[in-house]
């Protein structure tokens, strides 16, 4: 179903139907604009919607950053945690809780630099998550500091004088790792990003999107690349599908083509899989399924607080 | 006041049913391990847990707690448990954090290092109202210090060691049953309170093994998660009941809450606001400080009429009894008062036998940590005296001793 016949003939003047999906009691956001990420957030919803998953069983886990603030603009359950954190946090919402659909949106400095080991670990053991890793090429929030992602030459706070650092190919690193759902689109190719977003979510596994985005106000002013329009026009020239590309071939250099498309898409046994098949090959009968989480409805004491208060 | 019951006094078990390692294949009634048995304290620990209804661990290893995960990365897959080793203790903290709001009990353990690693995130799980319970087996510090010895040094950081203002429920064991009991405790004050409870065992208690009688299932006490239940609509996470708790709900049925670290309302919006902070923080804090009377779990043993009371905790409360043995040998009138709940400190108690006694005296295994806390409860209306120890091992009671006869002068 195309993403944009959702919102023809279902909105009103008054009544935006993505509201639906929106604390609307926060607006306006704090972004910048022409900050790609209103983007990402319009992608999700799309996505969310098409994929027909319940929207109860979504559940949003967010990090710190500009990125980090969609879970608080996202009215699904969802968690703004602590700076680098997020994937962990979601991985023991996913293990309690397996019936939930975990989603992570967080900026490239959080998922990469402070936030790596988790990546990592959860891209190996192939935790069943939908990571959205925003790459703006700077800790944006804090005012433009150097990360990970900074691409050599680039200016930021921290590298006042040109950053020389080899920076993450992404893709690389979370395939490197077992991903098996990677995918990169930038800001500008929202029909694309919706899709990969959906398939993501559906894929059963570690499924990670990295999206290039605008940062206009901290990043690309600092390097004169102009607004975030601009970029949008950088992106048309200079992005290239390369569905299935080599993931080694996909780093970044300052200001030259960017290669974009679904990377990776395999079928692996996920974490609870790889842990279920292996208590049943080496318990037998004598293996219990995890039991799930407390259920509320089956609390026969419900609010009562303590006996012996 | 809470009153721990021991287990083994209520059921008046006396048989010995087998050496640890049957037991962990044979349990008796479901998942509860009932019946009499020879355990360490870390086994008695991951017993607890499993009475409590745990049923999800997120952990990282290390010495000399790595046998309660060891001991449920065992039992949870006979028994629906489900345990995750993760790659670090800020991911084994974050895990834990998310799975409680996932709908599971939850739990992790560590010592001293892992209890460094995890302090940013317990600081989340206060500000979230997270219920969870860190176990700390305490080691000799600071850095990597004694790994397999015992010490009691990170009381302090138990209730300081995250960054902000805050308050945090933390119990201290003095024997493996208490190890079994108080986890269970623990789970409960933190359901109630809506906050991660600190368990402070010690390598000592950890690593000695004990009769640990443990009860029928139906017969411990195991307080539920305070649901809310009203309409998902109208669900604000931080709006307190009367004791200051606001209820809980699980993510996965619709509430569709934002919960952040980020200072926040009612709603859980941030609001980045002196205003917000003030009641945000003050909440936080009030919701124990104000409750600290029925948090207080102390076991006093002839304190009444005494000249010196020893106040003591954890292995070392077992090494001042010979001390007070031999001091009451002495003729001394001397008390014993064992504090079980360290955090709140129960500043109250101290103050009142502050005014009754000629002297507080002190052992714990660091330099000075709850002493502090006994010297300022006290208020100068008594004498205080620390016994302190480097750590490595237990205090010889005659140290102990020499500071009750200085007291008693």
């Amino acid at each position: 179903m195309n993403p944009n016949q959702l919102i023809v003939g279902r909105g009103t003047a008054e009544h935006h139907p993505m509201e639906d999906f929106l604390r609307m009691d926060r607006m306006p956001h704090i972004w910048c604009s022409t900050c790609g990420l209103g983007t990402c957030l319009t992608a999700f919803i799309a996505a969310v919607e098409e994929s027909t998953i319940p929207r109860e069983d979504i559940v949003v886990v967010s990090g710190i950053g500009c990125t980090g603030r969609a879970a608080g603009y996202l009215k699904f359950d969802s968690f703004h945690t602590t700076h680098g954190r997020a994937i962990p946090y979601a991985t023991g919402l996913k293990v309690a809780n397996p019936r939930l659909k975990v989603c992570l949106i967080s900026g490239d400095g959080d998922l990469v630099s402070i936030g790596g080991n988790h990546l990592i670990h959860a891209a190996r053991r192939n935790m069943d998550l939908t990571v959205i890793c925003v790459n703006n090429f700077n800790y944006a929030m804090t005012g433009g500091q150097a990360a990970p992602t900074t691409p050599q030459g680039a200016l930021a706070t921290t590298t006042p004088y040109g950053a020389f650092e080899r920076p993450f190919n992404i893709p690389f690193l979370v395939d490197s790792c077992g991903a098996t759902y990677v995918a990169r689109w930038t800001a500008l190719h929202v029909r694309q990003l919706t899709i990969a977003i959906k398939e993501a979510m559906l894929h059963r596994g570690f499924s990670f999107i990295e999206v290039i985005s605008p940062c206009p106000t901290v990043y690309a002013r600092r390097n004169r690349l102009g607004s975030g329009l601009d970029l949008m026009k950088f992106y048309h020239d200079h992005s290239i599908t390369k569905n299935f590309a080599s993931t080694r071939e996909c780093d970044i250099k300052f200001q030259q083509d960017i290669i974009v498309g679904k990377f990776v898409q395999r079928d692996e046994p996920t974490y609870l899989d790889s842990m279920e098949a292996q208590m049943k090959k080496t318990l037998g009968a004598k293996f219990v399924p995890y039991v799930g989480p407390m259920d509320p409805s089956a609390d026969s004491e419900g609010t009562k607080s303590n006996a012996r208060s | 006041m809470l009153e721990v019951r021991s287990a083994r006094e209520e059921t008046g078990h006396d048989e010995v049913t087998g050496s640890r390692g049957d037991e962990v294949s044979k349990p008796k009634r479901g998942p509860v391990l009932t019946g009499a048995h020879y355990l360490d304290g870390d086994h008695a620990c991951a017993e607890g847990a499993i009475a409590a209804g745990c049923r999800f661990i997120a952990g990282y290893p290390i010495t000399p707690s790595t046998e309660v995960a060891e001991r449920l990365a065992e039992r949870f897959p006979k028994i629906g448990g489900t345990f995750i080793q993760m790659e670090d203790e800020l991911a084994s903290i974050a895990a834990v954090l998310g799975a409680a709001w996932g709908g599971a009990r939850a739990m992790t353990v560590t010592s001293g290092p892992g209890f460094s690693l995890m302090q940013e995130n317990i600081g989340l799980g206060v500000m979230t109202e997270t219920p969870c319970v860190v176990v700390n087996v305490q080691r000799g510090g600071p850095s990597t210090g004694l790994p397999t010895l015992t010490g009691q040094q990170d009381m302090m950081q138990a209730r300081w060691g995250s960054h902000g203002d805050y308050e945090i429920i933390a119990l201290s064991p003095s024997s493996p049953q208490e190890c079994f009991d108080l986890t269970v405790t623990c789970f409960n004050l933190s359901e109630k309170y809506r906050v991660p409870v600190m368990f402070m065992m010690d390598e000592c208690v950890g690593h000695m093994t004990e009769k640990v009688v443990i009860p029928d299932a139906d017969t411990i006490d195991v307080w539920p998660r305070r649901w809310y239940r009203g309409p998902k609509d109208k669900y604000r996470p931080y709006a307190p009941d009367k004791d200051g708790v606001p209820p809980m709900v699980r993510a996965g049925d619709d509430h569709r809450f934002h919960i952040t670290g980020l200072t926040h309302d009612e709603r859980g919006y941030p609001i980045i606001t002196a205003e917000c902070q003030h009641l945000c923080v003050s909440r936080l804090v009030d919701k124990i400080r104000n409750n600290a009377d029925d948090l207080m779990i102390i076991k006093e043993e002839q304190v009444k009429g005494a000249d010196v009371v020893v106040v003591a905790y954890g292995i070392s409360a077992r090494v001042a009894t010979k001390a007070v043995t031999d001091a009451r040998k002495k003729g001394i009138k001397v008390g014993l008062l064992r504090l079980i709940t360290v955090w709140p400190f129960p500043e109250k108690r101290i103050r009142e036998l502050a005014g009754a006694v000629k002297c507080l005296v002190m052992p714990e295994i660091n330099m000075g940590q709850m002493y502090r806390e006994m010297e300022r409860a006290a208020g100068g209306k008594c004498k205080t005296l620390l016994v302190p120890h480097c750590g490595g091992w237990v205090h010889d009671p005659d140290d102990i001793l020499k500071a009750i006869v200085e007291g008693a002068k």
